[in-house]
């Protein structure tokens, strides 16, 4: 199983737990989840509507692909700690992550 | 005036496919798009990729779908207005709707189809306090004529490639160029990121790392903004234009305003025939939502056909609809 966690825009942090193996991105399971984000553009790096801060486990996350980049450079609100959730697979890189949502 | 049957909201392959079903009903169609070309994402976005799900075509580039869809619609002789985005519907007595763009187009039709997509493409603003106050006045969101700021003062704020490709045109052009990024580096286009750092250098432009526009303020016109640095220090700076060039988003625009049961960004319709809650208003293809409702262009085609199925009582309310194979008979021209 890949454990991380989520906090919601309010503060609070709900644990998530992924079967290994599943292809999905974390987006995608944001979605399933309930949480409110749109993903306007269904995973294409365009919308930032899946904005996400990684609180914890940055380092062990896979780099920042060129189409996120360039949209994470173009946001007015983004930071260093700035992922996109679309672009990011889940898989053993996100065990022990925290995210927050940045989105509206 | 342009008088059509159905006014399809975006011309991408759903809205495209559209006019073909609605051809073989007898039904003309116009199409608005807010892009300059038809297509939608496929043309815009990612025109060489490949497509692996359209029936019958093991793969296939998005463009060359378009052109495909342009050629099978060609004999419907459908009509466009594009670069323009709709802005106003207004019911007639008679159910029909006037429809009006942002450049004051008109079209009059029996029936609305919407076909958007993923929404138009609006700038993406930032949080500034007092900045929409100041939008027309000062603030704009996108450079259409830069002779307009010919010996004037500029802020740009933003770090992808328009704002380092517009810091280096303008230098050229206004009195004083100042772009203002939040980080300290640039990703994109390191050759636009070098000129920049080297106009910032021989003083030719002003250039402010590490921190974000914070308030806007003026009299009936932008005066002055207020920076402030990832060190808290607050500072101000006199200017004539503040342009935020923060890339684009897509929004529902307008439509949001029509009445129309929308969830999360996305239009709810009845799947019996993609209407919506509005009387001779369709939702078809990505911009639609319903239980397991799947973003696929060949479910965009699949809601096209049953929604012209359902369309045909508002364009011929007198006459009886006959299904008909287009191996029986063909393509009925007009």
């Amino acid at each position: 199983m890949i454990h991380f966690t989520i906090e919601d825009q309010n503060g609070g942090q709900q644990p998530i737990e992924i079967p290994e193996g599943i292809s999905l991105s974390l987006m995608e399971v944001l979605k399933a989840s309930e949480y409110p984000i749109l993903a306007t553009c269904g995973g294409m790096a365009l919308c930032a509507t899946c904005h996400v801060a990684v609180l914890e486990g940055a380092a062990r996350l896979p780099p920042v692909n060129d189409a996120e980049g360039d949209l994470l450079d173009t946001l007015p609100d983004a930071d260093s700690d700035s992922r996109l959730a679309c672009q990011l697979r889940v898989d053993e890189s996100l065990d022990g992550a925290v995210f927050r949502l940045r989105a509206a | 005036m342009i008088t059509t049957d159905i006014c399809i909201i975006g011309a991408g392959p759903v809205g495209l496919f559209a006019v073909f079903e609605a051809g073989l009903l007898k039904m003309r169609c116009h199409l608005i798009d807010a892009l300059p070309q038809v297509g939608g994402q496929l043309s815009e976005i990612y025109p060489q990729k490949p497509i692996y799900d359209i029936p019958g075509f093991p793969d296939v580039k998005a463009q060359e779908l378009v052109d495909n869809l342009m050629e099978q619609i060609n004999p419907f002789h459908p009509t466009f207005t594009l670069g323009e985005r709709v802005e106003n519907l207004e019911r007639q007595a008679d159910g029909s709707f006037f429809i009006t763009t942002n450049e004051q187009t008109v079209v009059h039709c029996q029936v609305v189809v919407i076909a958007g997509g993923l929404g138009c493409f609006e700038p993406r603003k930032p949080e500034i306090e007092g900045l929409e106050a100041f939008e027309g006045k000062g603030v704009s969101y996108m450079i259409k004529n830069p002779e307009l700021l010919r010996d004037r003062r500029v802020v740009l704020a933003g770090g992808g490639d328009s704002a380092l490709d517009w810091t280096v045109f303008l230098a050229n052009i206004a009195k004083e160029v100042t772009l203002i990024h939040r980080s300290d580096s640039f990703r994109g286009a390191p050759d636009s990121a070098e000129k920049v750092f080297e106009l910032a250098s021989e003083g030719r432009i002003n250039l402010i790392l590490q921190s974000n526009i914070t308030r806007v303020s003026g009299n009936g016109h932008l005066q002055e903004i207020t920076i402030t640095g990832k060190d808290k220090t607050v500072t101000t700076r006199a200017t004539d234009h503040l342009i935020p060039l923060f890339g684009l988003t897509p929004k529902l625009g307008p439509i949001a305003d029509w009445g129309l049961q929308i969830d999360k960004s996305a239009i709810q319709v009845d799947t019996t025939d993609y209407a919506t809650n509005v009387e001779r208003i369709y939702a078809i293809g990505d911009i639609n939502t319903y239980p397991g409702k799947l973003k696929l262009i060949l479910c965009g085609f699949h809601e096209a056909a049953l929604m012209c199925q359902s369309a045909f009582k508002y364009v011929y309310p007198s006459q009886k609809l006959s299904f008909k194979y287009t191996t029986v008979n063909g393509i009925p021209t007009f």
